[in-house]
């Protein structure tokens, strides 16, 4: 393993699909224990990425290191020391949890696999169920015991894809306390995800959009890198709000947050005056506000498409 | 290096997958029963009442002695007299009558000069088994019709040979494969058909249910997802071959002359290949609609060209060439000379050994297809 410790080092990933290309020269670096998000609007190339770090998919182009093995040459070294979450669920409908557990331990030949398919079904609550078959569970069911599944072997990295999409608010609470437990122990995560509340919980983050990589900053940074200013407006009837708001200029973000509506842009004194045509509504309340993540998430979103269709006409 | 574990493991999952896959599994024990049956309703008729034509040359009496006789024992229906042979070829041809019976000109008197003259039975043997029946009580018939007219006209032949000729012509299928044939050659078309439809989906069900990804994301050897998968099937082919086997002892009475060990021996050859042809389609085909499609395109030629269908040796060249290379091929003659001639292990060794080599092309084929990654 290189000097400075990064799990994940590869250069230049690219990968076509016909005459698209699906994920165009990408960079990253992850440093052990950590956890890194991984985020971009559906279809921006996240789950490619993953795939080909993991050596699942051969990547057209592009070098580098998973876990100090070569992600084209050793995929057998990596698959055995990664733990890969799919997207979609994957393991077998007709087997009982239990015989899909066994299964995947079979395959890593883990020592005292009895007892860690014991331990890994007790963990998930599902030792009265563990000869329920596997499609029987309901969707958020279904995502636990898949993430059960990849970390049955105590790989050092785990590569997740979208691991809590349909998993209940407990749940998902609870898998980040896993995470962050792995972590500290130096367990490195890399993890794709649509949720903010998940993604302000990562050490780092990594944006790609149109198979190109924007973003990769820490994320209490990211808000301030994206230099976003912004409004907090409140008005008795917000839909007029938005409605006067909507397309104005200097608004590069309008979005409600509960019963308040942000209004946010980079260019300040634009956003400032435009900001003025809600300020005469019944009931408005107007307050600067510091941007979060999702603001500037729903910003990137957005001024990717122009982006790219720019890039493309 | 190969690890016994995960292959194990790999050949468990299957083997509960295959337990649970009910329709499955019935179905695979169910087409030996139903083919069988089938083709045994075929071989055990005796079809009788078939339309035959005659020619009659010759109008005595003992012709006609002949003609009671024919429709007397009910496997001839006489539907048609013709006068020259080329009206009677015709009517055989167009399938309108299934014999054509010729009495010679001047029958009765060559008979009792002793010239033996010769009745021709030609037989629409298209369909052996209609043939047969009919073909078969022609002598029988013959000798019924004339044993009241023999000690009279020809007093001093008793017990010698009967002083005529039967001469059989089958058209059309000349070798004749009659059911003791068909019994051993079904086991080996059954055992393709099924052993290579089934392997043949099982890479195609994970691919089409996503299931590849995560099997792919552990450290399974293809080697070991290529061992593990097609071992579970072996069982079925056993039990497909025992139910043929048994069936066709105790329904049909084929009979078992040679060594046990060398059918054995030639049928783990042949179910190890068809199950290896199968996961070979497997790693081509993208949907289990394909891999069907594909099953079907090695099964055709399974049929036609390995000597099931037409007698092995009368197939132009190139088929002969196409069939060699078909396991079925050497696996119908292995069964036909274990089981009708009595061959042992050391007589089949000469078809033993190409299935084998068409065997090991097939698995390194088949390992060399296999992909590892998702592309
Ligand atoms: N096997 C494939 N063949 C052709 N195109 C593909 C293939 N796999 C992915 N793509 C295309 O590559 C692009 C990126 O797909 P990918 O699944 O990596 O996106 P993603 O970022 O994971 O999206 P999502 O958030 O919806 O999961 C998409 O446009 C997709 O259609
Ligand atoms: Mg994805």
């Amino acid at each position: 393993m290189s000097s400075q410790e990064f799990v994940i080092d590869v250069r230049g990933l690219t990968k076509r699909f016909g005459d698209k290309t699906v994920v165009d020269h990408f960079d990253l670096a992850v440093p052990k224990g950590t956890i890194y998000g991984f985020l971009g609007p559906n279809g921006s190339g996240k789950t490619t990425t993953i795939r080909m770090v993991c050596g699942l998919l051969k990547p057209d182009a592009g070098e580098g290191t998973c876990l100090g093995f070569d992600v084209l040459t050793q995929s057998r070294e990596i698959k055995t020391n990664v733990g890969y979450m799919t997207q979609r669920f994957s393991l077998y409908e007709d087997l009982s949890i239990a015989e899909n557990l066994e299964f995947i331990a079979r395959l890593y030949q883990l020592p005292k696999r009895r007892r860690r398919v014991r331990e890994a079904l007790a963990d998930l609550g599902l030792s009265e169920r563990a000869r329920q078959l596997a499609g029987t569970l309901s969707g958020g069911w279904k995502q636990r015991l898949a993430l059960a599944a990849c970390m049955i072997h105590s790989p050092s990295l785990l590569l997740l894809d979208e691991p809590t999409a349909g998993v209940d608010p407990k749940a998902r609470r609870d898998f980040w306390d896993t995470i962050r437990r792995f972590a500290d122990d130096g367990v490195t995560t890399l993890v794709s995800t649509h949720y903010m509340d998940e993604a302000v919980q990562c050490d780092r983050i990594a944006y790609i959009a149109y198979g190109k990589k924007l973003l990769d900053a820490p994320t209490k940074d990211i808000p301030a890198q994206v230099g976003l200013s912004g409004y907090s407006i409140y008005a008795d009837d917000l839909s007029e709000a938005q409605r006067r708001l909507k397309g104005a200029p200097g608004v590069d973000v309008l979005a409600r947050f509960g019963a308040f509506m942000h209004a946010c842009g980079r260019d300040k004194p634009a956003l400032s005056r435009a900001v003025d045509r809600v300020r005469g509504l019944p009931g408005a309340v107007v307050k600067e506000i510091e941007p979060g993540l999702e603001e500037a998430f729903i910003y990137l979103m957005a001024g990717v498409e122009d982006n790219f269709n720019g890039a493309s006409a | 290096m190969i690890s016994g574990s995960r292959t194990l493991a790999v050949f468990m999952k299957e083997l509960v997958q295959m337990r649970r896959d009910r329709l499955t599994f019935a179905i695979m024990i169910l087409i030996p029963i139903i083919q069988l049956t089938l083709f045994g309703f075929a071989i055990n008729t005796d079809p009788r009442h078939l339309a035959t034509a005659v020619e009659l040359k010759d109008e005595g009496p003992l012709t006609r002695s002949l003609l009671a006789a024919l429709k007397q024992s009910s496997y001839f229906d006489i539907e048609h007299i013709v006068s020259t042979d080329e009206e009677g070829e015709a009517l055989l041809r167009t399938g309108k009558v299934s014999f054509f019976i010729v009495v010679p000109q001047n029958f009765e008197r060559d008979f009792v000069r002793g010239d033996r003259p010769q009745i021709l039975f030609s037989a629409d043997a298209s369909d052996p088994v209609a043939a047969a029946g009919g073909l078969g009580a022609a002598n029988e018939i013959a000798r019924t019709a004339f044993a009241a007219d023999l000690p009279r006209l020809r007093p001093k032949l008793a017990g010698a040979p009967p002083p005529y000729d039967i001469v059989v012509h089958k058209e059309y299928n000349p070798a004749g494969v009659t059911a003791f044939n068909i019994v051993p050659g079904l086991l080996g078309v059954i055992l393709t058909m099924t052993l290579t439809m089934i392997t043949a989906i099982a890479l195609v069900r994970e691919l089409e249910r996503g299931t590849i990804e995560a099997l792919l994301s552990t450290p399974v050897r293809s080697v070991e997802v290529m061992i593990g998968k097609t071992t579970p099937y072996i069982f079925v082919g056993a039990v497909q071959a025992a139910i043929i086997m048994i069936t066709g002892r105790f329904l049909f009475g084929i009979p078992f002359a040679g060594a046990p060990v060398a059918l054995i021996a030639g049928i783990t050859v042949f179910v190890f290949t068809n199950l290896m042809l199968g996961y070979l389609i497997s790693t081509v085909a993208k949907t289990q609609m394909q891999a069907m499609q594909m099953t079907f395109f090695v099964f055709l030629p399974s049929i036609l060209l390995s000597g099931f269908m037409f007698p092995f040796h009368a197939m132009p060249g190139w088929a002969q060439a196409i069939g060699e290379c078909l396991p079925v091929t050497h696996f119908l003659r292995i069964v036909r000379e274990v089981m009708l001639k009595g061959a042992g292990l050391s007589d089949i060794a000469g078809d033993l050994w190409p299935m084998g080599v068409i065997f090991f092309v097939i698995a390194s084929a088949a390992l060399r297809r296999f992909r590892r990654t998702l592309d």
